[in-house]
This record gives C-alpha cells, sequence and structure tokens, in this order.
C-alpha cells in the first residue's frame, strides 16, 4: 500500500511550479557553469559547493512546509484503512523521489546535451549520488522537524536553524577547536566529527573525486589521511545510509505516537 | 456498534476527555453536540484512531480497538476541512482512495451522479471552490458503502441544494442499515437527521438519548433551544 499512498504525492510535487523552480535552478547553474568555464572538472568543482548548501536547504524547507501543508490529507490517509508506517513511508517517498528525480534531472541534462567528458563520469556519478543521499537524509530530518513543532512558523525556523548548523556552523567551529587546541593530536576527534555532519561527508566524498585537499576543509584533509580510495568510498556511503536511516526511523516513531 | 467506556484524553495540562461513557447504537443517526471545545472532535479522532487515548475502551461491533488498522475498513471519514493535494484532479484522488481498498468491489457513486460533479473531477483541487471540494469530501465519505459514517459538518459550505442531497443520501443510508455519528453546528439539520443526541461538555458526557427526551427534558420545542438550556445549565452549575 505505500507505492499506492506515494503515487498520488509524486504526482502533486512534480507538478507544484516549485519544484519547476528547483530542476530550472540546477539546470541553469549547470549549463552556466559548464559555458562559463568550458571544463566539465571545473563545473562539477563548483556544483559541488552548491550542491552541498542548496539540497539541504531546500528540501529542509519545503519538507517542512510540505508536511504541515498536508495535515489535513494525512487525517483523511489515517482514517482509511492504513497503517500508521505506511502513510510515514509513503508521505516520505512521495516527496523524496520527486526532488531527487528534479535534482538529478537538473544537473544531468546539461551534462548530456553538452556530452560528457568521460574523465568525470565518475565524479558527476558522485555528485548525483551524493545529492541524492542529502535529499533522503534532509526529507527526513524536515519531517522529525515538521512533526515535532505543532506550529508552522516555529517549524520552519527550526529547520532553517539545522540547515545553518549543519552547513555552516559546523564547520567553523571545528576550525576553532582546532586552531585552540592546536598543540593536541585531533586527528581521531575531527575524523569522528566529520563523520557526524552529513554536508561534511558529501563534501568530502566529492572534493576526493577532484584531488584538491586544499579545498577540503580540514575535517576532509583529515578524512583524507585515514581513508583513500574505496576504502574512504566505503565508509562515506555506510555513514550516509545510517544518517539516511536515522531520521527516517526518529520520524517514524513520532509519527506513529502522533496525535493528529 | 460503538461502546465507549472510560475514555480519557489529555493534552498537556488540559483534559479534553474526561471519562466518555457513549452508546451509539446501529442504523440510527446520532448527533455528537455541545460547545466549541468540548471534545467533540477529540471523540471522533479517538474512534478514527488518529487520537491515541490516555485511558479507557472503545469497542466497535464487540472488538476492541487497539492499533490495528483493519476496523477502519467499516468507516467512511468526512473531515471537517477538506483540504486535498492542491495539485491533484479530484478524480485522482477518488482513484487513490480506490486503490487503498482494492477489497471494495462495487463503489457507491450516487452522491458523485447526483451533485453533478463529473466535469470537476478533471480540474486540479486547488482551483475548486470550497463547496465544490467538500462535494468531493462527501463523495469520498460514502464511496465505499460503509457500515459506520462520521461526518463532521457535513453540509459547512454547501449551498442548499447539495446540502439537500447529502441529506437525503444520510437518510437514504440510515434506512439501508448504516450508523452515523454527526457533528454540527446546525441544530436544526441534527434535528431533521438525527435519532439521538449525545451532548458533551467539558469532557464528559451531559446528557445521552433521543432528540425527543431532551427536548422533554429540557421542556423546549426544538433541539436548538434544549441544547441551549443544557449549556446555561452547565454555566449556572
Amino acid at each position: 500500500m505505500i507505492r499506492e499512498v506515494a503515487k498520488p504525492q509524486v504526482r502533486n510535487v512534480l507538478r507544484s511550479r516549485w519544484l519547476m523552480c528547483y530542476v530550472a535552478f540546477f539546470f541553469l547553474a549547470t549549463e552556466g557553469l559548464l559555458r562559463f568555464t568550458g571544463e566539465d572538472v571545473k563545473t562539477l568543482l563548483s556544483l559541488s559547493n552548491i550542491v552541498i548548501f542548496v539540497v539541504p536547504l531546500m528540501t529542509l524547507v519545503y519538507g517542512t512546509v510540505y508536511l504541515y501543508n498536508s495535515r489535513e490529507f494525512i487525517e483523511l490517509l489515517l482514517a482509511q484503512p492504513l497503517k500508521r508506517r505506511t502513510v510515514f513511508a509513503g508521505l516520505y517517498l512521495g516527496l523524496a523521489i520527486p526532488l531527487t528525480a528534479a535534482f538529478t534531472a537538473g544537473i544531468s541534462l546539461p551534462f548530456i546535451i553538452s556530452g560528457i567528458d568521460p574523465t568525470v563520469r565518475v565524479a558527476l556519478v558522485t555528485m548525483l549520488t551524493g545529492g541524492s543521499a542529502l535529499t533522503l537524509i534532509f526529507t527526513g530530518i524536515a519531517f522529525c522537524v515538521a512533526l515535532h513543532f505543532e506550529d508552522k512558523l516555529t517549524g520552519l525556523g527550526a529547520g532553517l536553524a539545522i540547515w545553518l548548523l549543519m552547513a555552516l556552523v559546523y564547520d567553523g567551529a571545528l576550525l576553532l577547536i582546532v586552531a585552540l587546541f592546536s598543540d593536541h593530536s585531533l586527528e581521531k576527534s575531527l575524523l569522528a566529527a566529520s563523520l557526524a555532519n552529513p554536508i561534511d561527508l558529501v563534501r568530502i566524498a566529492l572534493l576526493l573525486q577532484f584531488d584538491i585537499s586544499a579545498l577540503m576543509g580540514y575535517t576532509g584533509a583529515v578524512f583524507n589521511q585515514f581513508f583513500s580510495g574505496a576504502a574512504g568510498a566505503m565508509v562515506i556511503a555506510a555513514a550516509l545510509t545510517l544518517w539516511i536511516g536515522g531520521p527516517f526511523g526518529a520520524g517514524l516513531v513520532a509519527f506513529s505516537r502522533k496525535d493528529l | 456498534m460503538i461502546q465507549i467506556r472510560g475514555l480519557r484524553k489529555r493534552y498537556g495540562s488540559l483534559e479534553v476527555l474526561q471519562g466518555i461513557d457513549a452508546q451509539i447504537p446501529v442504523g440510527k443517526v446520532t448527533a455528537i453536540v455541545g460547545p466549541n471545545a468540548a471534545g467533540k472532535t477529540t471523540l471522533i479522532k479517538s474512534i478514527l484512531g488518529l487520537t491515541r487515548r490516555d485511558s479507557g475502551s472503545i469497542e466497535i461491533d464487540s472488538v476492541k480497538i487497539n492499533g490495528d488498522e483493519t476496523y477502519r475498513r467499516k468507516i467512511g471519514y468526512m473531515p471537517q476541512i477538506a483540504r486535498f493535494p492542491s495539485n491533484l484532479t479530484g478524480g485522482e484522488l477518488l482513484a487513490m482512495l480506490r486503490e487503498l481498498r482494492p477489497d471494495v468491489p462495487v463503489i457507491d457513486d450516487e452522491l458523485l451522479r447526483n451533485f453533478g460533479l463529473g466535469l470537476e473531477l478533471t480540474k486540479k483541487l486547488n482551483d475548486l471552490s470550497g463547496g465544490t471540494k467538500q462535494k468531493i469530501n462527501a463523495v469520498a465519505a460514502f464511496l465505499f458503502k460503509p457500515a459506520l459514517l462520521i461526518l463532521d459538518e457535513p453540509t459547512a459550505g454547501l449551498d442548499p441544494r447539495s446540502s439537500r442531497i447529502l441529506k437525503d443520501k444520510i437518510v437514504e443510508e440510515k434506512t439501508a442499515g448504516r450508523t452515523f455519528i454527526i457533528t454540527s453546528h446546525v441544530m436544526a439539520e441534527l434535528e431533521e437527521l438525527a435519532d439521538n443526541v449525545i451532548f458533551i461538555s467539558e469532557g464528559k458526557v451531559r446528557f445521552s438519548g433521543s432528540i425527543e427526551q431532551i427536548k422533554r427534558l429540557t421542556r423546549q420545542v426544538n433541539l436548538e433551544r434544549a441544547v441551549a438550556e443544557l449549556m446555561e445549565q452547565g454555566v449556572a452549575a
């Protein structure tokens, strides 16, 4: 029954003007960078920074608003002979699928049109996978936020705060800690710290593809020391999988207990 | 058909339901009335399983509801506010609801025809008026010929003709043996439709019985005056 719940949601989101803008944004950014730099590698490098900021932000904002706006419809769904977990999974997929599709289409279309340089194929796939993982992760986080706060504006504010914390404050705070405790060996703690932030993980995964540790930030450089090649990719993939499962599971539990 | 015993529900410091005992008989229309914030919606949502009760029990056909979803096959629900996914059409919404109940072979689309909704079903729900959405809301509740229909302010936003169509349908289905729970602010409408009244105030059942009984008890000529009288007494006490 998850499919039957998700299908109309997917259709509903795909038809929203907002999603069209989301596709257009990635399409124009990619196309513009391709034209401006004339190089696939430079385009992907610049896109990396856009993706790791924009995908979490937009997913959090749209995800929370989506759940708040679906409140009455969720009541109607739960009045049907459906399990709560079925409805939750249907809603989750109903949003995550179109968001992932929009992101993937917006980025890959310009590359397909202009022809992909075979040397960047892996980097492109990594970016699409990383962006999709971020979409899944932040859809789950957005649902948790929307389920926790009754008030829409408070929920939206909390979503933005989480984004600020993970996307901007986190790296700055780590850098500060490193500067303050420069006489201690912090590599292991920093490694743990980078695993604890999905945005950092995807950033590292992407920059490992380009072999430019100068742009990796402190956590990335440390990570590169410990893990390189396939082992690093495996660790990142495992950590991201946990990050997808965590918020989804927490949202599922919250939804099952929620009074609507 | 529905037996509610000692139903309690607390939201934070506010105890919305303070031990509700009520019976809702089969094949009758039972109206739930009471002042604003009396707990009517919470009671309905408890029966639907939308709200988790703190204590007490709800039995439907002698089976206690306990989190298993299958009992809702018997229920058609018309929520008070008809807000659907804005970019879907009415037709797509009804198609989805049908897919969710594949075990119901024949659907009841009499309301759909009587409302004359044919063309409206191809339009996006967002572009429909509140009244038209409410009609689709009503169609959805009756679609699967459920044994129990829970209608929350069913005629709100409907024009007189549509309101009459819906009320005729309620009477017709009641005659066919279906059970109804209805809330409404329009007492005249409840007087027309309902057999029994459950009056709730401050989370407790203050009266439960037939329309005739409530009128006799309060010595009033109609339901509206009778319910108003009960509310007055509640304030005085």
